[in-house]
């Protein structure tokens, strides 16, 4: 395909985007189509973070949920109005030097990815030395003493404890969200595609080797760790906007790690294109075209059997399973969609046909 | 240690619990030599290149490089006790560099069994190796302000490609390639680090006759284009005797004999360890 042609492409794919986001914007806050895209894009975010280590590192990690507190929970803190935290810390209160603290929106959501990178870069050093299992256990263990130690009584004027925060601001504008989760996920791209991420995909493939060709194990997987965490601090951050509200068992091991692997999976280990494509398949399945599993149905008076509140969970862990066991490699494997791999599907289909013909 | 020296290893111990794998290996290779080192399998050659290369720390002695000492060790811990080698307290540093360290500083080396990067092309498996003398950070990588540099190190290595003749199989999967040019492209990402010293395990395992004769070329060809020394463990006798300019014997982690072809092949050790002593020779 020529030059050319493809930046005609990707001009036309831009405008669909562009076109899809503003329809999105216009409709009524209750659309189910507005609210799902949204939270779809922010777990295309992600999903992508995740995969950074997990799939492009070849790190397996489980401790997505643990960044998403800290940066959740960075953000609320620092952005809740000051007038609304007497409420929000009724029965504690606040810290003192907390009281009049208060950071615009995009100060907040920076920061509360460093917060994440932060915790990354100190676990990191000796978490990284694990290899695959332990590494995945261990970082699992970190997520879960980050919800324990928020919801810790001792922490109760910062985090308000087990209550949790609310009244978190968030954009005035809708289409604010996708302008943050287009940058991160570009940015991630840009660095998966450097001299950087081809030391990660070296690592992935085969650690010994790599290290023999001059990359440092310890500094690239940590470098990657750090990445993968900023984002997911950040991924935390937009998702405690969207929910306005935030406590410790928001992000747990289930509702977030399970769900944002998922993504990561069906998509294929690697594969930015395909985590977000898993990733708004995943959301507008569970929040919208899989609601009718969780309430009864009736066919006449008969009553479809199974059809209850959870089944949907049901349906979801099958689909995992069997993605595990039948489709290892997910929707794209680790390669991305490009203008020329779709150019080559047409054109391939076409010459069987082609050749189908010539043989009548 | 004489000016030209590239690799002095001095009487390095290599000791795992209470087996010794390399027992005081005495070892020096001189710039643009090509140097062998043969042994019965078990005898301790990997793990010699292994201690080199900074995958494993020896338990006591050193190696120096360009005259510069780059890994020391001394028996320490529980191995103070279970020791069994010799020349304990004259090593008295700890210098344990990792793999990617001794790399940069110009050993590369190939691997007994094939380790390439199997979801990565030809082209990428060796633009990985020029990661190591990168001058760009994340932040100018990742926004492409590194772009001269990336040009300059894709144009190297397709230069590079066209050299070893894998130029038309550089899109390919590293592992659709076959075994021999798997071969070949082991080495090729070993030079695009550009190396002083090539340290190649058992360059021709897995090849027939011909293939070990095109390799026997190629490894001459390239210690001149590159202006290479070459340490390499080879157990094809063919390839060895043709190709050595020295040769050393291991067998049980120790030096056995040293010498030219000629002096190792008539030498009755090296015969012993190969085939062992028939009862009749010692009546």
């Amino acid at each position: 395909m020529k030059k050319s042609t493809k930046a005609i492409c990707s001009l036309a794919a831009i405008a669909v985007l562009a076109a899809v986001i503003f329809y999105a914007g216009t409709l009524p806050t209750t659309s189910m189509f507005r609210t799902t895209f949204q939270m779809a894009s922010i777990y295309a975010l992600l999903a992508v973070s995740m995969n950074m280590l997990n799939g492009v590192t070849g790190q397996f990690s489980l401790g997505q949920a643990g960044f998403m507190t800290l940066g959740a929970y960075t953000y609320a803190i620092l952005t809740i109005p000051v007038a609304a935290r007497p409420n929000v810390y009724y029965l504690y209160g606040v810290a003192p030097w907390l009281e009049n603290l208060i950071l615009p929106i995009p100060v907040a959501l920076i920061i509360s990815g460093l917060v994440a990178a932060l915790f990354a870069a100190l676990i990191g050093a000796p978490v990284l030395r694990l290899k695959s299992d332990y590494f995945a256990i261990a970082t699992l263990g970190f997520a879960e003493v980050v919800r324990i130690v928020v919801a810790s009584s001792w922490l109760n004027t910062i985090t308000n404890g087990s209550l949790g925060l609310n009244n978190i601001p968030s954009f005035k504008s809708y289409y604010s969200t996708f302008g943050v989760v287009i940058i991160c996920i570009a940015i991630m791209g840009l660095i998966k595609n450097s001299t950087y991420g081809r030391s990660f995909k070296a690592i992935r493939d085969d650690e010994i080797a790599a290290e023999a060709m001059g990359i440092n194990l310890a500094k690239t997987k940590l470098l990657s760790f750090v990445i993968s965490s900023f984002f997911a601090g950040i991924g935390g951050a937009l998702l405690a906007m969207y929910l306005k509200a935030v406590s410790a068992t928001t992000f747990t091991l289930a509702t977030a790690t399970y769900y944002i692997l998922l993504m990561v999976v069906i998509g294929g280990m690697g594969s930015i294109s395909g985590s977000i494509i898993a990733s708004f398949l995943v959301i507008f399945s569970k929040e919208w075209w899989l609601r009718f599993l969780d309430s009864p149905a009736y066919i006449g008076s008969f009553q479809v059997p199974l059809l209850r509140s959870g089944f949907r969970m049901v349906i979801f862990s099958i689909v995992l399973m069997v993605v595990v066991l039948f489709f290892r490699k997910g929707i794209m494997g680790d390669k991305e969609i490009t203008w020329d791999g779709i150019h080559r599907l047409f054109t391939a289909k076409k010459k069987k046909r082609e050749v189908s013909d010539d043989a009548r | 240690m004489m000016p030209g020296n590239v690799l002095h290893i001095e009487n390095v111990v290599m000791q795992f619990g209470g087996v010794v794998a390399v027992n005081n290996l005495n070892l020096d290779i001189n710039e643009g030599e090509i140097v062998t080192l043969i042994g019965p399998n078990g005898a301790g050659k990997t793990t010699a290149f292994n201690v080199v290369t900074g995958v494993y720390a020896p338990t006591n002695g050193s190696v120096s490089f360009c005259g510069r000492k780059i890994v020391e060790n001394y028996p320490k811990g529980k191995m103070k006790k279970l020791y069994k080698g010799e020349h304990i307290g004259e090593y008295t540093n700890t210098m344990e560099p990792t793999p990617d360290v001794i790399t940069k500083m110009g050993i590369a080396r190939t691997f007994q069994n094939i380790r390439l990067f199997k979801n990565l092309s030809v082209f990428e498996n060796v633009l990985i190796s020029k990661h190591l003398n990168r001058h760009s950070n994340i932040f100018t990588a990742a926004f492409k302000i590194n772009s001269k540099e990336e040009k300059k190190n894709r144009e190297d290595v397709l230069k590079l490609l066209e050299i070893l003749d894998l130029a038309d199989v550089k899109d390919e999967m590293a592992t659709a390639l076959p075994y021999g040019q798997q071969r070949k492209l082991e080495i090729a990402r070993a030079l695009a680090t550009e190396p002083k010293l090539l340290l190649l395990d058992e360059p021709a395992a897995g090849m027939n006759p011909q293939e070990t004769l095109e390799l026997t070329e190629f490894i001459r060809k390239i210690k001149d284009d590159f202006n290479l020394t070459v340490f390499m463990i080879e157990h094809h006798m063919d390839l060895v005797m043709g190709i050595s300019d020295r040769i050393y014997v291991l067998d049980f982690g120790k030096l056995i004999a040293e010498g030219t072809p000629q002096e190792v092949q008539n030498n009755p050790k090296v015969i012993e360890a190969y085939l062992g002593v028939s009862d009749d020779a010692e009546n």
